[in-house]
C-alpha cells in the first residue's frame, strides 16, 4: 500500500474552561488512503467533531491540541504557522458542515462567495474563476450553474445549499475532505442523493474522506472504513464490513444491536444503558465500564488499543471471540 | 417591493397622525396659554381680544382640526413669544443641529464600529478591556456632566477650544455652517465630542456583541475552513453580516441624538433647535413645542422609513422578498 | 457547588467571584447609608439659613470658615458646605431615583402581564402605544412633561415614570408573553377560575429576573435623567437642591476657575450611577443563561 494522504497520531485536544480541563479528545490515531471514505461515527459529546476540527487546525480558544500529530501528504500540520496552514485549509484539506443555512452568508452571491475561496488560493481573472466555479457546482449537481452564480443562499433548498457548500470545499481539488454531519439536516431522499454523489466525487476525483456522523447507518453505507469515538478515543476501528458483522468493543456492539435494520422483527430495539461520561471527569480506565455489561476489576485500567488483522479495538474483554473459540 | 413601500409609507403616516394628536392634547390640555401671552393686569376684553386670535374659544377638536390644517399647509402657527412663524423660526435653527447631530453620530459610527469589531474579535486583550471599561463610562456618566468636564479641561483650563457658540459660518445655499472654517470647526469639537460620546459607547457594545456572535457561526468557521485569511473574514463577511444591526442603531440613535442634542446645545450654547426648545419651555411658548415635537416625531418616522428602505436594499433576503 | 444551597446563596457566591462588582455594591450601600444619615454625618444643616454666611461663599477646598471647621470639600455661592450639600443632594437623587424605579415597575409590570395574559385588542393597544413611546426618546418626554406639570417632586417622578415604564412594560410583556404560551399556563388556564393564580403563580415569577435587571438599570436612569432635568432647571424647585441642581448651581462659576462647587457633586453623581450600573451588568449577566459556561 502507498502512503497514507492523512496520518494521525495520538491526537489530543483539550479545551481549558474556568470548571477544569475538558478532554475532548484523547489520543485518536488513524490512517486514510487517497480516496479512501472512513466513517467516524460517535453520539454527540463524543469529541468527533473536535477531532474534525483538529484536524484543520480550527480549535477555538480556549480549546488547543495538546499532543500527536497530523500528517497530510508528508506535512505535519500541528506545527506549522498560522499562515502556512491557511494556505492548507481549502486547498489540501476542507471541510463541509451540518447546517448549510448557517455556513454560507446570507448576505453575498454564490458566486461572491466561491470568488472568495478561489481567491484564498490562487489568481484567477473574473472569468476563469467564473468558469471554475459553474464548473464545480455542475458537478455537484446544481442545474443551470452559471446562472445560480448570482442568486444568493436564501434562493436554494437546503439540499442545493448543501450542494454549493460542498463545491467550495471542493474547489481546489483537496487530498481531503472533513464532513461533519453533512446530511443530517436534509430530507432522507436528498441525503441519499448526496451521499452517492460523496462517494463518486470521491472516486473520481481521489479525494479522501472523513464522514463525521452520529448514524452508524448512514455512515455504513458510503464510508469502506469505520472508527468508532466515545468520551474522545476511538474505541474501535476497521473495515467497516468487518465491523458490523463482528464487532469487538462492547460499545460497537451496542451501536450495532440498536440499530433498526438489525433488529430481528417483532423484538424491540435495544439501547446502550447509561449515558456518557463528563468530559470534565473522565473515570480512570476504560470510560465505557460504567455502562458495560463485561466490565470487569480488570476494566480500571486503560485497555490499549489492540491490533489484529487491519483492524483494532480498546477493550479486556472483546465480544464475538469466545464463540469463535480463542486463537 | 413596491408594495413593501407602500405598506411602510402608509404605516408611517399612521404613527404621524396619531403623534399629532398625542402631542397636541398633551400640550394644548394643560395649563393656560393666555396668561403668558398678556399681562396680567390686562382688562377682560384684550383677554378675550387674545383669546379669538389664538383661536383658543374653540372645542378642542376643532382646534386640532385647524391645527392639523394649517400644518398640512406648511403653517405651525406663530411664536406667542417671538412673534414670527414657527417654522421659521425652527427652520433658521435645525443646520446648527443637524451639523451638530450628523457629525456626531457619523464619527462616533465609524469609531465605534471599529474599536467594537477589534474588543469582539480580540476579547481578551487589555487593549480590548480597556475599550470596554471606557465604553462603560460613556454609558454611565450622565451626559450634561461630560460636557462640563471637557469645558473645564479643554476650554477653562487648557484653553485650547472655544467653550460655546457657532465661530465663523459660511453660507452654503443660504444656509450657515460651521465646519467648513477652522474657526467654526474649532467651536463644534467640544459639542460634537459631549455628544458622540454615548452614542460611541452604544455603537461599541452592539459591534463588539455581534462580532462576537458572528465570530462564532458556521459561517466564518466554513470561511476559515476554505482557507480564507482572516482579514478577508472580518472585511467581506463580517462587515456584511454585521451592518444590520449597525444600520438599525444608526437610524434610531440619529432619532435619539436630536433629542439629545438639547443637553448638548444649552451646555455649549449652540443656537440650534434644542436650546430654543429648552427656551420655549421655560415661557411655554406652546406653538414651538408642538412643532418642535411633531418636527421630531417626523424625523423619527422618516428616518425609520428610510432604513426599512436601507435594508431592502442592502439584505438580499427582503430585497428579493424571500420568506427565509 | 453543594446542592443544599438555596438560589440566593448560589447567586451570592456567583456574585462575590466578580470582585470589581463586590466592590460597586459596598459602594452603593455606603452612598445609601450616607443619605439616609445625611443629617447625622454632615458637619452642618446646609438648608439651615441661620448657619450660612455669605463671608464663606466660594471658598475651595481645605478652607476654614466662621463655623470653626475645615470645608473639605470647598462651600457653594450661597456659603454652604459643599460636603453638606452633597450629602443631601444625594438623598434627594437616591429618593427621586428609588421612587421613579418602583412606580414605573409596578405600572409597567401591570401594563405588561396584562397584555400578555388578556391578549387581543388590549394587548394590542398596551404594546402598540409601549412601542410607539420607546421609539421616542425618554428625555424629551421628561422634558416636555415635567415643562407642563410644573416643578416639584410628585411631578418629576410622575415624568421619570412615564418617560421609563415602557421598558419595564415591554420586559414583563416578553417574559410573560414567553411564558403564556407554554403547554403548563394553557393547562392551568383551562381549570375554571384560575386566572389569577395562573398570573401571580407562573407568569409573574417568570418576569422576576429580567425586571430586576431592568430596574437596577432604570434607578440609575432615573437619577442621571433627574440631575440632567435639574441641571437644565427643569427638575425640582430650589428648595430641594439634588445633586444635579448642585452641578447646575456651580457651572457659572466653572469658567473662573472655581471648578469645585460643580465638580464634586458631579463626582458623587457619577460614583452613585457607574456603581449601580456595575451591580446591574454583573445581575444581568448572572440571569443570562446564554452567557454562562
Amino acid at each position: 500500500m502507498t502512503d497514507p494522504v492523512l496520518s494521525v497520531k495520538n491526537l489530543s485536544t483539550h479545551f481549558f474552561t474556568r470548571a477544569g480541563v475538558v478532554k475532548a479528545v484523547n489520543g485518536v490515531s488513524f490512517d486514510l488512503a487517497r480516496g479512501e471514505i472512513m466513517g467516524l461515527v460517535g453520539e454527540s459529546g463524543s469529541g468527533k467533531t473536535v477531532t474534525g476540527f483538529s484536524l484543520l487546525g480550527l480549535v477555538d480558544a480556549p480549546g488547543r491540541i495538546v499532543e500527536g500529530s497530523v500528517k497530510l501528504n508528508g506535512t505535519e500540520l500541528t506545527t506549522l504557522s498560522q499562515r502556512d496552514l491557511r494556505k492548507r485549509r481549502g486547498s489540501d484539506i476542507s471541510m463541509i458542515f451540518q447546517d448549510p443555512i448557517a455556513t454560507l452568508n446570507p448576505m453575498l452571491t454564490i458566486g461572491q462567495q466561491m470568488k472568495m475561496a478561489i481567491d484564498a488560493h490562487e489568481r484567477l481573472g473574473t472569468r476563469a474563476a467564473d468558469a471554475r466555479a459553474t464548473e464545480l457546482l455542475t458537478q455537484v449537481g446544481i442545474p443551470s450553474a452559471a446562472a445560480r452564480l448570482r442568486a444568493y443562499p436564501h434562493e436554494f433548498s437546503g439540499g442545493m445549499r448543501q450542494r454549493v457548500a460542498i463545491a467550495i470545499a471542493l474547489l481546489h481539488r483537496p487530498s481531503v475532505i472533513v464532513a461533519d454531519e453533512p446530511t443530517t439536516a436534509l430530507d432522507v431522499s436528498i441525503q441519499a442523493q448526496i451521499l452517492t454523489q460523496m462517494r463518486d466525487l470521491a472516486a473520481e476525483t481521489g479525494t479522501a474522506m472523513i464522514w463525521i456522523s452520529h448514524d452508524l447507518a448512514v455512515v455504513s453505507s458510503l464510508a469502506s472504513k469505520l472508527a468508532v469515538m466515545y468520551a474522545g478515543r476511538i474505541v474501535e476501528q476497521g473495515p467497516t464490513a468487518t465491523l458490523l458483522r463482528d464487532p469487538r468493543h462492547p460499545y460497537t456492539a451496542g451501536l450495532i444491536a440498536s440499530l433498526p435494520a438489525m433488529a430481528k422483527p417483532g423484538t424491540p430495539l435495544t439501547q446502550i444503558p447509561g449515558t456518557t461520561p463528563s468530559l470534565l471527569s473522565l473515570p480512570l480506565g476504560c470510560p465505557f465500564a460504567p455502562r458495560c455489561d463485561h466490565a470487569t476489576n480488570r476494566c480500571k485500567d486503560d485497555p490499549p488499543m489492540t491490533h489484529t488483522a487491519g483492524r483494532g479495538y480498546r477493550c479486556f474483554h472483546p465480544t464475538g471471540q469466545t464463540a469463535k473459540a480463542p486463537a | 417591493m413596491l408594495g413593501f413601500i407602500i405598506q411602510r409609507l402608509l404605516q408611517a403616516i399612521g404613527v404621524m397622525a396619531v403623534m399629532s394628536v398625542i402631542v397636541f392634547c398633551g400640550v394644548y390640555a394643560i395649563g393656560n396659554p393666555i396668561d403668558i401671552v398678556i399681562p396680567p393686569e390686562a382688562t377682560q376684553e384684550i383677554r378675550d381680544a387674545a383669546i379669538q386670535r389664538l383661536g383658543l374659544d374653540k372645542p378642542l377638536y376643532e382646534q386640532y382640526f385647524i391645527f392639523m390644517g394649517n400644518l398640512l399647509q406648511g403653517d405651525l402657527g406663530r411664536s406667542f413669544v417671538y412673534n414670527i412663524p414657527v417654522l421659521e423660526l425652527i427652520g433658521g435653527r435645525l443646520p446648527a443641529t443637524l451639523e451638530l447631530v450628523l457629525i456626531s453620530v457619523i464619527s462616533a459610527t465609524v469609531l465605534g464600529v471599529s474599536l467594537g469589531i477589534y474588543a469582539g474579535y480580540r476579547p481578551d486583550s487589555w487593549v480590548s478591556k480597556t475599550i470596554m471599561a471606557v465604553s462603560v463610562l460613556g454609558f454611565s456618566v450622565p451626559s450634561f456632566w461630560v460636557g462640563l468636564i471637557l469645558i473645564l479641561f479643554f476650554a477653562v483650563n487648557l484653553g485650547w477650544l472655544p467653550a460655546g457658540g457657532r465661530g465663523d459660518t459660511v453660507e452654503i445655499w443660504g444656509v450657515a455652517w460651521s465646519f467648513p472654517t477652522l474657526d467654526g470647526l474649532s467651536h463644534i469639537v467640544l459639542p460634537a465630542v459631549n455628544l458622540a460620546l454615548f452614542k460611541l459607547a452604544m455603537m461599541i457594545r452592539l459591534a463588539r456583541a455581534g462580532t462576537r456572535e458572528i465570530m462564532l457561526t458556521d459561517t466564518v468557521k466554513f470561511a476559515r475552513a476554505a482557507g480564507l485569511s482572516e482579514g478577508t473574514i472580518l472585511r467581506r463577511h463580517l462587515l456584511k453580516l454585521i451592518s444590520i444591526p449597525i444600520i438599525t442603531v444608526f437610524g434610531l440613535e440619529l432619532g435619539s441624538t436630536l433629542a439629545f442634542a438639547v443637553v448638548t446645545e444649552t451646555i455649549f450654547s449652540w443656537p440650534g433647535v434644542g436650546k430654543l426648545i429648552i427656551d420655549s419651555i421655560g415661557v411655554l411658548d406652546r406653538p414651538v413645542m408642538v412643532a418642535y415635537l411633531i418636527l421630531v416625531a417626523f424625523l423619527f418616522v422618516t428616518i425609520n422609513f428610510v432604513i426599512d428602505l436601507v435594508f431592502a436594499l442592502i439584505d438580499p433576503r427582503v430585497r428579493k422578498g424571500a420568506t427565509a | 457547588m453543594s446542592n443544599q444551597s438555596t438560589p440566593l446563596r448560589r447567586f451570592w457566591a456567583e456574585f462575590r467571584e466578580n470582585r470589581i462588582a463586590v466592590v460597586a455594591l459596598v459602594i452603593v450601600v455606603l452612598l445609601i447609608l450616607l443619605a439616609l444619615f445625611a443629617s447625622l454625618v454632615s458637619p452642618q444643616n446646609p438648608y439651615d439659613l441661620a448657619n450660612l454666611s455669605l463671608m464663606d461663599s466660594r471658598r475651595p477646598p481645605g478652607f476654614v470658615g466662621s463655623g470653626g471647621y475645615t470645608h473639605i470639600l470647598g462651600t457653594d455661592p450661597q456659603g454652604r458646605d459643599l460636603l453638606s450639600a452633597i450629602f443631601y443632594g444625594l438623598r434627594i437623587s437616591i429618593q427621586i431615583g428609588l421612587a421613579a424605579g418602583f412606580v414605573s415597575l409596578t405600572i409597567g409590570t401591570f401594563l405588561g402581564i396584562t397584555a400578555a395574559y388578556l391578549g387581543g385588542r388590549i394587548e394590542a393597544l398596551i404594546m402598540r402605544l409601549v412601542d410607539l413611546q420607546l421609539s421616542f426618546p425618554a428625555i424629551l418626554l421628561a422634558l416636555v412633561i415635567v415643562a407642563l406639570l410644573g416643578q416639584g417632586k410628585p411631578q418629576l417622578i410622575g415624568a421619570l415614570v412615564a418617560a421609563q415604564y415602557a421598558y419595564f412594560a415591554r420586559t414583563a410583556y416578553g417574559a410573560a408573553k414567553a411564558e403564556r404560551g407554554k403547554d403548563y399556563v394553557e393547562a392551568a388556564l383551562a381549570i375554571p377560575l384560575s386566572g389569577r393564580l395562573v398570573v401571580w403563580r407562573h407568569l409573574l415569577p417568570n418576569c422576576t429576573p429580567p425586571l430586576i435587571v431592568v430596574a437596577t438599570v432604570q434607578i440609575a436612569n432615573s437619577i442621571s435623567l433627574e440631575a440632567t432635568l435639574s441641571f437644565l432647571g427643569l427638575g425640582l424647585p430650589v428648595t430641594e437642591p439634588s445633586l444635579g441642581m448642585l452641578i447646575s448651581n456651580g457651572f457659572p462659576y466653572m469658567m473662573s476657575g472655581r471648578y469645585w462647587i460643580s465638580v464634586y457633586p458631579g463626582i458623587a453623581l457619577i460614583i452613585l450611577i457607574v456603581a449601580i450600573n456595575i451591580v446591574g451588568d454583573q445581575v444581568r449577566d448572572q440571569f443570562n443563561p446564554r452567557l454562562r459556561k
